[in-house]
């Protein structure tokens, strides 16, 4: 693992693209303002709206011409991003419950797989056979880790339960 | 038909979907024959980007064939193979017509910040992407590119992405014949835009990463130094160092949001989701550029807030040019640069996964295992 010095000069293409004058250059040098652009209004064909359920940013007046029909908006989580979509993109209260819903569709996600008689199979899902296979070592001792965590965490909040079970029976004998 | 489907956090399988149906008279339906994961499908994966819908099919680097078409479809047929941009984009808005393909402003209901993108959650457009058998390509008048005859299908894939987003990172540095450009991440497209700076012209070369095996990768593919940022002090201190004191002319950011290398930013960043992700490159970058240089930004953010040292982008005269890369603006050039042998996209390809093992591909590419680079997945109709 060594850096050697090139001369630029001889790599394939080099200088091809080259162009001073091309400063600035894109995004900025085709740029047209919108009252230069007498077709600034022009819109593509429509697609048919009401194919799906689409929330829509209040920071554009209409559908766009073209858009996506998966997964609509269904739910707990649809009704959290029914909520957010009633703020702009330049909101904390779009985007937040946003995260809120996805991390809902993933319970609703679970639910629905049993319901339609699936157990997921989560550590096929998270990929961990590559893991076992490829980086064993760091593997196991993550595995380790979140199941030390985990049962540290359990230990804490049981342990705490009984001390305030405890502390309300000294509490009361005291009278 | 079989397809990725994202189920919550770091969860993905392939499964049987319905297929896709035409749903406005330009849209076409392709049969994909190679399609990729991407380091912007992480984002998604590790649940970091607002509206990713569980049940939603990932996949905005794809190519396929033509199976059906819209009534209004003139520039594709049935049994055409075609480079699928990654961007969705209707060529008639006032933004498809600055050339900005990946800004249009007809495709995306959702979000007016971003442009619409194939497998890229609701807030780009909510449409299906393609680590799928088939797929919905809207706009098959504009977007969809046919595949020269003689170019090999996995040069092919990887124009839709990441050819045209080096590339585009590269162009957008403003490059100056001898310019010393430094490039963070060694990812597929900071290997990429490393590569393409020398052809704008650049004098030297520099990559930044943390992984040995892409840093050896960059060397010999990309013709440039690479240092990594672990055996560094200040990586900002380190570059000062080796130009001269001054700083790069251009810095290119081609991390994004799961960057790594400073506790802060990725606690706030990618943890808590405090920030929309975290920003330690893009710090990096700014700060290791020359005054009056050019950042690049093509690393990806989410849509709220990032930390970043705005103060010293004003007092150092800066001038910084991002955007999701304008594929279907480059294509014809990049297409003459695959076929004169100047960029060899299919070098970067390590892996080629059967759709079905679609969880162990993320997995593989997020952990960075097995000297991963880049995975090509073929879904099981792709050799009909
Ligand atoms: N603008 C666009 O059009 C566009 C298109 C495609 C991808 N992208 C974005 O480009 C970025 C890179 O994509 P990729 O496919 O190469 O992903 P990748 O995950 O393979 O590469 C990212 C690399 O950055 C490295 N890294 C992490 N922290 C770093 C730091 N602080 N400094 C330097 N390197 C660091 C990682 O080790 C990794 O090798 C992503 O954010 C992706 O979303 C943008
Ligand atoms: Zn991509
Ligand atoms: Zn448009």
């Amino acid at each position: 693992m060594e850096n050697k010095t090139i001369d630029p000069k001889q790599i394939k293409g080099w200088g091809i693209d080259a162009d001073p004058k091309n400063d600035p250059t894109y995004p900025m040098r085709d740029r047209m303002n919108v009252g230069e652009d007498p077709d600034n209004k022009h819109r593509p064909t429509q697609q048919p709206t009401h194919q799906v359920e689409k929330l829509r940013s209040i920071e554009r007046p209409n559908i766009s011409a073209v858009y996506g029909t998966t997964v609509p908006p269904q739910g707990l989580s649809g009704m959290i991003r029914r909520l957010a979509f009633k703020y702009s993109e330049n909101r904390y209260r779009h985007w937040l419950p946003l995260i809120v819903a996805d991390r809902v569709s993933v319970v609703e996600g679970i639910l629905d797989d049993l319901v339609h008689g699936h157990v997921p199979n989560i550590y096929a899902e998270k990929g961990y056979p590559v893991e076992w296979k490829h980086n064993r070592t760091a593997f196991i001792a993550k595995m380790a880790t979140i199941g030390l965590v985990t049962a540290g965490v359990i230990a804490i909040l049981s342990s705490g339960k009984s001390e305030k079970k405890s502390k309300k029976k000294d509490y009361l004998s005291r009278y | 038909m079989l397809a990725m489907e994202y189920r919550g956090p770091k969860r993905v399988r392939a499964i049987q979907k319905p297929m896709p149906e035409i749903k406005h008279p330009q849209d076409a339906i392709v049969r994909v024959l190679r399609t990729c994961i991407c380091g912007s499908d992480l984002h998604l994966y590790n649940g970091n980007v607002p509206d990713t819908r569980v049940g939603s099919t990932f996949g905005h680097e794809f190519i396929g064939e033509v199976v059906e078409v819209g009534s209004e479809v003139t520039k594709v047929k049935t049994g055409d193979r075609v480079i699928v941009p990654f961007n969705i984009a209707c060529g008639e808005c006032h933004f498809c017509r600055q050339g900005m393909f990946g800004n249009c402003h007809e495709s995306n209901t959702e979000a007016t910040a971003v442009g619409a993108i194939f497998g890229y959650s609701h807030t780009a457009g909510g449409f299906d992407g393609g680590q799928a058998e088939y797929a919905r390509v809207p706009y098959a008048n504009v977007g969809p590119t046919i595949i020269p005859a003689d170019m090999d299908l996995d040069d092919a894939v990887l124009l839709t992405d990441v050819v045209p987003t080096g590339y585009q990172a590269a162009e957008m540095a403003g490059i100056q014949t001898g310019d010393t450009v430094v490039v963070f991440g060694a990812g597929p497209i900071g290997i990429m835009a490393a590569r393409c700076a020398w052809l704008f012209g650049a004098g030297r070369v520099i990559i930044i990463d943390q992984e040995d095996y892409r840093l050896e990768f960059a060397r010999n593919y990309s013709y440039c130094e690479a240092y990594n940022f672990r055996e560094m002090n200040d990586p900002v201190v380190f570059i000062k160092k080796i130009t001269d004191w001054m700083g790069a002319d251009c810095v290119i950011d081609a991390v994004g949001a799961e960057a790594a290398g400073n506790t802060m930013q990725t606690v706030t960043g990618r943890k808590l989701l405090l920030q929309a992700g975290s920003a330690t490159a893009l710090h990096w970058a700014i700060n290791s550029v020359k005054k009056g240089g050019v950042v690049s930004i093509v690393g990806v953010y989410g849509p709220t807030d990032n930390l970043i040292p705005i103060g010293n982008v004003l007092n150092k005269g800066l001038t910084i040019r991002a955007n999701q890369a304008s594929v279907k603006r480059l294509l014809p050039r990049l297409i003459d640069h695959v076929q004169n042998g100047i960029i060899n996209p299919k070098g970067l390809i390590t892996h080629r996964l059967p759709l079905e093992e679609v969880a162990d591909g993320y997995r593989m590419f997020s952990a960075k295992l097995d000297n991963n680079i880049k995975t090509v997945l073929l879904p099981p109709t792709a050799n009909q």
